[in-house]
């Protein structure tokens, strides 16, 4: 029996479960001419997804400054691309994996490094430094203690097992993160500027490539329905919409990769991260004006009867989808062989604009490539004072008793979890690998040494740091915002290197409500004013917003990721 | 010629060449794991750290069935000098090479820092640059690195003196405080019998240079290349 025909029928209301409004469907149905299929139906629901498609936020992050004399790739890459002399560039990005790793915190939190690795490695870098600032509730909790224990083992296995050092961060215990905890991954790596890979899938009837590990059933509808919703009561059957990784083969996929750019094989390479081959492909073929024939039933699987619903939405971990030049398979094929990873061509590049995608010789899917990418909707959400602005702003001197035993009270600063030693935490993760950490955790700023293309250590050094004060950001979003960008600048030029560019997570909450929408236009307002004032261009970043729980939102918390250069 | 094995999986496979090749001038190779034999030019083969096959199943279980491993075997049956560590010592235990396992540390965690460690032995390969009961300071990183042994192999590696390092304070004092994942006997790294074949927890090519890491891993790896220069120079 042909699996299709246990589609669901494609309505408003299968629109609506998806995370579709009334309006969108309506621009599907328009764009189409027809009823989607219910596979064209996912590929909307994801792509159109706030995760996917930054409807909300694009009209303010098109405001940010990210032009600058050290930028060779700004934001729209995989990640930001810093040159730093003698033909070199850092290669860094920040990214949440927020609500996995609530649901799960030990393959949440380490999904979420093997995601940032991917995006830094796809442009051709080799991953060298990894950072993560973890928000959580109060410590007292046991809940709290649950998560923060498998969060920080989720961040050491992934990246321990990758031989990526972890050697910095910021941990942040605050009530306003008890039902929503924030877990932002930063990654840097180190590229020729000759050999920086981008996303493109250009040269009609090149072949579209698929390497690394099986498509399963995982992680369907982990960027919009988990990653684009808030929280409630029903969060725990969210659970299956959680990938797995596997940090072994992440491992075989970055030594195969950099391998395979140091041909001249690869027209352009993508990860399979949110939304898997969907968006992988989608946004391949829209960079570079082209469509792209699939042929499904080629996609390496792990579990038998997967319908092509499950195969384009799928977001397995540790696969990566690229375009080679023709003729040029064979070649490919056996570098990824050698590293014992699947390989497999599983489409052509084509000049027709469309996504064609066949699946037991029947086309499922067959849809302009730039009206789901590019057109994807960008709203205006109203934007409102928040009501409570002016209570929050308002502290009376006198409520706050004298401190009548300033030992006691030096004590009890120190002991808090806020305050003390991290040394718990960032001792779980492996700090000397690739054998360059010139600042191991615990400083102002983490400090690697920089290598030059043949292994050989150099003189320069490169500096990063994560900051963020969220309560200032709750009291006034632009200068806490401000802030942010200041104290992450301050703390790499501490270690004397001079601060190049950031990357920013900005994690706040549901965007349907008008106070969050006006705290993050000020969050953004203050960061650009903040990068221009210290000349350090955005290049990188991501939005996570319903950072909620039942209508309880997080403080703005715009964690801000500074990288700065040390010559010598 | 250093053959550096490389597993898949294997994390500090490169740092170890460099170690070799960059800092002491010995000429040093990764050799893939899948390779039926060494290079005919190797004069010591060293296991490098890391989660070879992604070490889902007991540590370095799977590595010791690469092809490659056969030859390691042979290598060390001739008396040729091999090195392991973290990782690969590890993989020298599940194949033999060396008495005892490594099991998960006391605490449960993975853990990351700096140890000291007391040289137990001068012995002509892998601590000939030391001193007896010399400290040396350098990095750990494992989550499975508690060294255990039966009662009776205990007893044999400490009355044939293969015990080669111990954890221990920065004073040298070995006791249960300086002891950072449960090991017996405070046990960083052993020898087999003939002391050709060497396995330690740390990593002492993380410590050979003096802005990363310090350059007591020296004492360890430039004893080896010495050993080998010596060899090399008879022939």
């Amino acid at each position: 029996m042909n699996a299709r025909e246990e589609e669901p029928v494609v309505d408003l209301a299968l629109a609506r479960e998806h995370g579709l409004s009334d309006e969108e469907y309506q621009r599907i149905v328009e764009i189409l001419g027809r009823t989607p299929s219910f596979p064209e139906l996912g590929i909307f629901s994801v792509m159109w997804s706030e995760h996917c498609s930054y409807k909300s936020s694009k009209k303010y992050l098109k405001t940010f400054p990210t032009q600058g004399a050290c930028v060779i790739h700004g934001p729209g890459e995989n990640a930001g691309v810093v040159y730093i002399g003698d033909g070199l560039a850092a290669v860094f990005k920040i990214e949440s994996h927020n609500h996995p790793s609530f649901i799960a915190p030990k393959q949440g939190a380490a999904t979420g490094v093997g995601g940032i690795l991917r995006d830094v490695f796809t442009m051709g870098a080799r991953p060298v430094a990894n950072l993560n600032s973890l928000r959580l509730g109060p410590l007292d909790q046991p809940l709290h203690q649950y998560l923060l224990a498998g969060v920080v083992e989720g961040v050491g296995s992934y990246g321990n097992a990758v031989g990526v050092a972890t050697i910095g961060g910021e941990t942040q215990f605050h009530a306003c993160y008890a039902g929503n905890i924030l877990v932002n991954a930063f990654s840097l790596g180190i590229v020729e500027i000759d050999k920086i890979f981008l996303a493109r899938a250009s040269g009609v009837g090149n072949p579209v490539m698929y390497v690394g590990s099986k498509t399963g059933r995982d992680g369907i509808h982990g960027a919009s329905l988990l990653a684009s919703a808030e929280f409630d009561a029903e969060t725990e059957a969210k659970l299956p919409t959680v990938q797995v990784g596997d940090p072994f083969t992440e491992k075989c996929l970055i030594e195969a990769c950099l391998e395979l750019m140091e041909t001249d094989a690869v027209v352009g390479i993508q990860d399979m991260g949110a939304a898997g081959l969907t968006c992988s492909s989608f946004e391949m073929a829209s960079l570079s004006g082209t469509g792209i024939a699939l042929d499904l039933d080629a996609v390496p699987q792990r579990e038998t009867g997967m319908v092509p619903y499950e195969l384009l939405l799928s977001e397995s971990q540790e696969r990566m989808l690229l375009v080679a030049r023709a003729g040029r398979e064979e070649e490919i094929a056996e570098i990824f062989r050698r590293w014992d990873l699947d390989v497999a061509v599983v489409g052509r590049v084509t000049d027709d604009g469309r996504m064609r995608i066949q699946w037991k010789g029947e086309t499922v899917v067959d849809i302009p490539v730039d009206p789901v990418a590019k057109s994807s909707p960008e709203l205006d959400r109203p934007v409102a004072v928040p009501a409570d602005l002016g209570e929050r702003q308002k502290l009376d001197l006198a409520s706050v008793a004298p401190e009548e035993d300033f030992e006691a009270a030096l004590c009890e600063l120190l002991g808090s979890p806020n305050l003390g030693s991290k040394e718990w935490i960032y001792r779980q993760y492996d700090q000397f690998v690739q054998g360059d950490t010139l600042i191991r955790p615990g400083g102002d700023a983490a400090l690697i040494r920089v290598r030059d293309r043949n292994g050989e250590p150099t003189a320069k050094g490169l500096a990063m740091s994560l900051d963020c004060n969220p309560r200032w950001c709750w009291l006034d979003p632009r200068m806490g915002a401000m802030a942010a960008v200041a104290e992450a600048a301050r703390n790499v030029a501490c270690t004397g290197a001079r601060p190049l560019a950031l990357t920013n997570c900005l994690n706040f909450g549901n965007p349907e409500r008008p106070e969050i929408m006006w705290e993050f236009a000020e969050a953004t307002r203050g960061i650009s004013e903040a990068a221009i004032a210290l000349d350090t261009p955005v290049v990188s970043g991501n939005v996570s917003f319903y950072n909620e729980t039942s209508g309880r939102a997080i403080f703005p918390t715009p964690t801000i990721g500074v990288v700065g250069l040390l010559e010598n | 010629m250093f053959s550096v094995i490389q597993f898949p999986g294997s994390l500090d496979d490169r740092d170890m060449r460099f170690a070799f090749d960059s800092v002491l001038k010995a000429s040093a190779r990764l050799v893939w794991h899948k390779e039926p034999e060494l290079p005919p030019e190797t004069r010591a083969v060293v296991l490098p750290g890391g989660f070879s096959y992604g070490d889902y199943l007991r540590c370095g279980a799977m590595a010791q069935y690469s092809p490659v491993m056969a030859a390691v075997k042979r290598f060390a049956e001739a008396g040729g000098p091999v090195l392991g560590v973290c990782n690969g010592f590890q993989v020298l235990c599940e194949s033999g090479l060396l008495p005892g396992a490594l099991l998960r540390n006391q605490d449960l965690h993975f853990g990351c820092d700096f140890v000291n460690l007391r040289v137990e032995r001068v012995m002509s390969l892998f601590t000939a640059r030391a001193a007896a009961a010399q400290v040396l300071r350098i990095p750990i990183k494992n989550g499975e690195g508690a060294y255990f042994a039966a009662p009776d192999d205990l007893a044999r590696l400490e009355a044939n003196g293969q015990v080669a390092l111990r954890y221990c304070d920065e004073n040298g004092v070995v006791d249960g405080a300086s002891n950072p994942n449960g090991s017996l006997a405070n046990i960083a790294g052993i020898t087999n019998e003939r002391g050709n074949v060497m396995g330690l927890m740390p990593h002492p090519e993380h410590a050979i240079e003096a802005a990363v890491g310090g350059t007591d891993g020296l004492f360890l790896l430039g004893s080896l290349v010495d050993a080998v220069r010596e060899t090399e120079s008879a022939r």
